[in-house]
């Protein structure tokens, strides 16, 4: 079982997702978030909260395939995200741009 | 006098209830700017709730948070009080001479009934019953099931219902290395239950449960999932409710089912077979349940606000066993109001109620705050929003010193209450790892609290 964060977090960044994690497995650079793989306990709970439905679970479609391995690493290399934080400059237009 | 919330006149909180919504209230306490020095009260000697006793022992990995409030009672403003039933062992008022803050994070500990005839007989439980005696909970451990039928009946398809029907349709084997309770899973290996049948008032687009709950009932080693084709054709309304982005979940659920009615006929010793818009009218038996009357229903209304209304056409199923699963209730204490119709305490924003005005120092978190809803980490932003509220409070706590537990001590010594501190779980939790390990599971719980404690006199 995998869930992981991909391309529509980058430049949102809204973090909706991090108030539900029961296990805090968000981590965060300034463009986006990962969900570390070895914390994270599929429980879905961060899906519906994603404004950009930026998170996916099993069965990941194809084209998002490659974002397992850079939540996988990126989660390492950047600190835990507990608490919602403003959204990345120009979320907003970013969310419209997006068709949501 | 130092303010309340300053190293020297710290905030004194009280958590009723050692489940999510309660390490969860912890957790944003002690990571608060506010000096706050935090004790739980938990009325079993074992905390985590609904983790423990609730989540399904074939899910470990749900189980997973419990590492989280492991370390969250590693915290040095932490103090565990196990075994302390509040509104019997001490009282609400009590609790708020102690603390300037009692936030309940208790839960719905009981469970709605159907109201139709025949509901008492034997045979016909609640499905946290169930869950409870399988998970070793010590309310639970002396009831009996009769597993000699082959019909069992399951009312309701939110999580608890899947729980329910997977654990019944499992063999022995697949449940073996889990922390079921011994109990159970010697009752389960004699079980001759081979017909599941989960009925769901509403249709396939509105079902609670997940697609993932779901698919696992494709993979099981000695059940199959059966769902009749005829039941899938969906309405104009709920069409469009699968079309709409924000139910994409219950697409998923659909799609799941979906690829259920196009199995072939099941040649598996036992099947589980999903009803749709069906609602229980009547159970019906001599001396125990032996027939449940069903009533078709039709969907009436708009777009994700559909009901189900039941039409004059009836069916009756042959069944020795009722679950209900279809909803959960707070339970009150005294000293709390309590909303008779919701069963929770009512509240804004998380500060309990009495008709419009808060009631000073009492804040309610999870479940018992918003009814049973969500999933583990639903209660996480819930707390914080509870705990925001408590702390934007802190100027009307005064500048008064509280003693917290200390103030305590004397009623427990009077009433011969027996204290179980974090410590005193720890020794119960290794206990019960190392009496599951004979056997090649994660642990073997106790079921009784006598035999908790008597851990506790072992290690003296």
């Amino acid at each position: 079982m995998t869930t992981i964060v991909t391309d529509n977090c980058k430049r949102c960044r809204f973090t909706d997702c991090v108030t539900v994690c029961p296990v805090s497995c968000f981590h965060g650079d300034e463009e986006m978030l990962y969900i570390d793989p070895e914390e994270c306990i599929d429980c879905g709970a961060c899906i519906p909260k994603c404004p950009v439905e930026a998170i996916y679970e099993d069965p990941i479609p194809e084209d998002k395939q490659h974002w397992i391995e850079i939540n996988e690493e990126r989660a390492l290399m950047f600190p835990v995200i507990q608490d919602q934080q403003d959204p990345y400059p120009g979320a907003e237009e970013r969310k419209a741009e997006l068709g949501f | 006098m130092s303010d309340v919330g300053s190293e020297q006149n710290p905030v004194r909180a009280a958590i009723v209830g050692s489940g999510p919504s309660g390490f969860y209230a912890l957790e944003a306490l002690i990571r608060s700017e506010p000096a706050v020095l935090v004790d739980m009260f938990e009325r079993l000697p074992s905390p985590f709730g609904l983790v423990r006793s609730g989540v399904a022992p074939d899910h470990p990995k749900l189980k997973k948070p419990i590492g989280v409030y492991q370390k969250l009672a590693g915290a040095p403003e932490f103090r565990f009080f196990g075994n302390v039933n509040v509104g019997r062992d001490v009282s609400v008022e009590e609790l708020r001479n102690c603390y300037h803050a009692v936030v309940f994070a208790c839960g719905a500990e009981t469970d709605r009934k159907l109201g139709i005839p025949g509901e008492h007989l034997p045979g016909s439980h609640a499905a946290t019953e169930l869950v409870g005696w399988y998970n070793g909970h010590p309310d639970y451990r002396d009831l009996e099931f009769d597993l000699s039928h082959d019909t069992a009946v399951i009312i309701g398809q939110g999580n608890v219902a899947v729980d329910v029907c997977r654990i019944l349709a499992k063999t022995v084997d697949e449940l073996k290395h889990s922390d079921i309770a011994k109990h159970a899973l010697e009752a389960l290996a004699q079980s001759k239950v081979c017909n599941i049948h989960m009925i769901g008032r509403r249709g396939p687009a509105q079902a609670k449960f997940t697609h993932q709950e779901l698919r696992e009932f494709g993979e099981l080693t000695e059940c199959e999932p059966v769902v009749n084709p005829k039941d899938l054709e969906l309405n104009e309304t709920s069409r469009e409710e699968l079309a709409d982005r924000n139910n994409r979940a219950n697409l998923k659920s659909f799609e799941v089912l979906q690829s259920f009615a196009a199995r072939p006929p099941p040649a598996s010793r036992r099947r589980c077979r999903f009803h749709f818009l069906k609602s229980p009218l009547e159970l019906k038996g001599e001396h125990r349940v032996e027939r449940m009357v069903l009533a078709r229903n039709l969907l009436e209304g708009k777009p994700s606000q559909q009901f189900a209304r039941a039409t004059e056409e009836l069916e009756e199923l042959t069944c020795g066993l009722v679950f209900r699963s279809i909803g959960y209730r707070g339970m009150p204490i005294p000293g709390v109001p309590f909303d008779e119709g919701r069963g929770v305490f009512p509240n804004r924003d998380g500060r309990i109620i009495d008709g419009e005005s808060a009631v000073p120092g009492l804040y309610a978190t999870g479940w018992i705050k918003r009814g049973p809803t969500g999933i583990i980490g639903t209660n996480r932003a819930d707390s914080v929003a509870t705990v925001k509220a408590l702390l934007e409070d802190l100027p009307n706590f005064g500048a008064t010193q509280k003693p917290g537990a200390d103030g305590l001590k004397s009623f427990f010594e009077y009433r011969g209450v027996r204290v179980v501190s974090y410590e005193d779980w720890q020794k119960i939790d290794s206990a019960e790892i190392r009496r599951g390990q004979a056997a090649g599971k994660p642990r073997e719980k106790f079921t009784r609290v006598e035999e908790m404690l008597s851990v506790l006199d072992e290690v003296k």
